[in-house]
């Protein structure tokens, strides 16, 4: 267990903003005492100073997982964010999608977001916006990438994909064993 | 007769009641001793009366160590013994209790590098003859060294490949070739003592390869820019080129458990310039003119549409027009005097 580097700070923030923009602030600086962000075989854990302190006694090859997961560098250096992120991420949220209850199925089942599962879209969405997916009840079911912005929504057919799937609440099960 | 018998007696009396001219050889409960011949050990594992330890620790020592002696030599006694110029011998039988060995276990020979290869490959070493049949001197000669069988460096004639150079000297290549395999055989051999001995194996650039990697070239690259008086200082390099993985600095992280204040900062400071890069949009400005545009353009060709529409039916009427009621309408047509002068 170790902090990031410039670098990999640098390519993690980076995947953050585009979520949370530049509410990653409110991550590191926190009223309620000191977190932290640590990798961990590759893995980046978003943890609390006494969280911090205890499991640093434990042994690197003996650590599972500690805190909750962000998620992962990729063997080239990219920064992919794992589902146990999304508790973090849906308060902060910048762009938000909400589905409707018809495609929120189709969504958990690890499927893009079409244009008639599409109940409502922040209104300024970019392309390839960072997007929190929501269902009609406000609770948070993953993210995704935005496909087409706000606007280029409103005049597409209804099969065409607007949100890319990224991560979901199903991978809980589907992904278990990924999971840390 | 009974006057012998008489003194025997009473000197065997005697010899009762005073005190024995030797001590016996007797020990009683000799079966708790263990004896090693061949060691010549005697060991009494048993315990003791501690309280009885305590009172006359040094008597009850005496006692165990005298009663040990005497079992051991009793039962040395009991093997055959040799006279020799007058000295008794005895051979002792073979240890029974065996002790640590004096020196460490030898290490395992470390494996060479192709030792490990084959065994995670599962090659296995045939063994080959030493002696091969030499067809030339029809006899058996050894397989390599000195008068070998098949022997290629002693050819006087050498084909030049289809594909080679015909001017190059075939001989100098074999020789060549040969000396390179040997000076690559010294260095691997050379390497895998290094590496037994967890010394540092010594870099080195090229080794020969018929294809040389991607790493093995980068390897090459960097030694190449350090092979300079001044160590590389001076050397040109790529614009945008990576700094290289072969510099032999280790990575340096920041302790886990450091300090979590300026690591805040620093991230946050990350942060600063990270938002200072985005280039800043009023969104809904942006938004609101490209909605503006886009109706703007939808209007223009609606407009488009609406103009063209008529003239198509205005082109229609009139050819349809033409048809039905002639030259109607080119009367109308023209200016005032030719008008006129067609009517005329």
């Amino acid at each position: 267990m170790r902090p990031l580097t410039q670098e990999e700070t640098n390519t993690f923030f980076d995947k953050l903003s585009k979520y949370i923009g530049e509410n990653i602030k409110l991550l590191i600086d926190r009223q309620d005492g000191a977190y932290c962000f640590r990798l961990h075989r590759d893995r980046v854990y978003y943890m609390s100073e006494e969280q911090l302190k205890i499991g640093s006694s434990a042994a690197g090859d003996c650590l599972l997982s500690i805190g909750s997961c962000f998620g992962k560098f990729t063997k080239s250096g990219k920064f992919h964010l794992h589902i146990t992120a999304l508790d973090y991420l849906a308060p902060y949220a910048k762009h938000k999608v909400w589905l409707k209850s018809s495609a929120e199925q189709q969504f958990l089942y690890g499927h893009h977001i079409m244009k008639s599962g599409l109940g409502r879209i922040t209104e300024g969405t970019e392309q390839y916006q960072g997007v929190i997916v929501y269902n009609m009840n406000d609770l948070s079911l993953g993210f995704g990438v935005a496909a087409k912005s706000t606007l280029a929504c409103r005049n597409c057919d209804p099969m065409t994909i607007v949100v890319f799937h990224q991560a979901d609440t199903g991978q809980y099960i589907r992904d278990e064993d990924n999971l840390t | 007769m009974a006057g012998k018998q008489t003194v025997v007696d009473s000197v065997l009396a005697q010899n009762q009641t005073d005190e024995p001219k030797f001590k016996s050889t007797h020990v009683e409960n000799a079966e708790l001793v263990e004896i090693d011949e061949g060691l010549l050990l005697a060991s009494n594992e048993n315990k003791l009366d501690l309280k009885e330890f305590r009172q006359k620790p040094e008597e009850i020592l005496k006692n165990l160590a005298r009663d040990a002696t005497q079992v051991l030599f009793n039962s040395l006694w009991q093997l055959p013994v040799e006279k020799v110029e007058g000295h008794f011998l005895i051979k002792l039988p073979e240890i029974k209790t065996w002790l640590p060995r004096e020196k460490p276990v030898p290490k395992k020979k470390a494996v060479t590098k192709w030792q490990e290869y084959a065994k995670v490959k599962g090659i296995l070493n045939t063994k080959k003859s030493r002696m091969v049949w030499d067809e030339a001197s029809k006899e058996y000669k050894p397989r390599w060294g000195y008068k070998r069988a098949n022997d290629d460096t002693k050819d006087w004639l050498i084909e030049v490949p289809v594909n080679a150079d015909p001017m190059e000297d075939q001989f100098a290549k074999k020789k060549t070739a040969k000396k390179e395999r040997v000076a690559k055989n010294e260095l691997q051999r050379l390497r895998n003592i290094a590496r037994s001995q967890k010394s540092k194996v010594p870099g080195v650039g090229l080794t020969p390869t018929e294809q040389p990697s991607k790493e093995h070239l980068e390897k090459a690259l960097a030694i190449a820019h350090k092979s300079t008086a001044s160590i590389g200082k001076f050397t040109d390099r790529l614009p945008k080129e990576k700094p290289s993985k072969y510099t032999g600095k280790k990575r340096k992280f920041e302790p886990s458990i450091g300090n979590l204040k300026s690591e805040k900062e620093k991230q946050l400071k990350i942060l600063d310039i990270h938002s200072k890069k985005i280039p800043k949009i009023d969104v809904t400005k942006a938004a609101n003119r490209a909605l503006r545009q886009e109706e703007e353009e939808r209007s223009k060709a609606a407009e488009k549409k609406s103009r063209k529409t008529p003239k198509k039916q205005r082109g229609k009427k009139a050819s349809l027009g033409l048809g039905k009621s002639g030259g109607k309408i080119r009367k109308g047509g023209g200016n005032k005097k030719t008008r006129g002068k067609r009517r005329m």
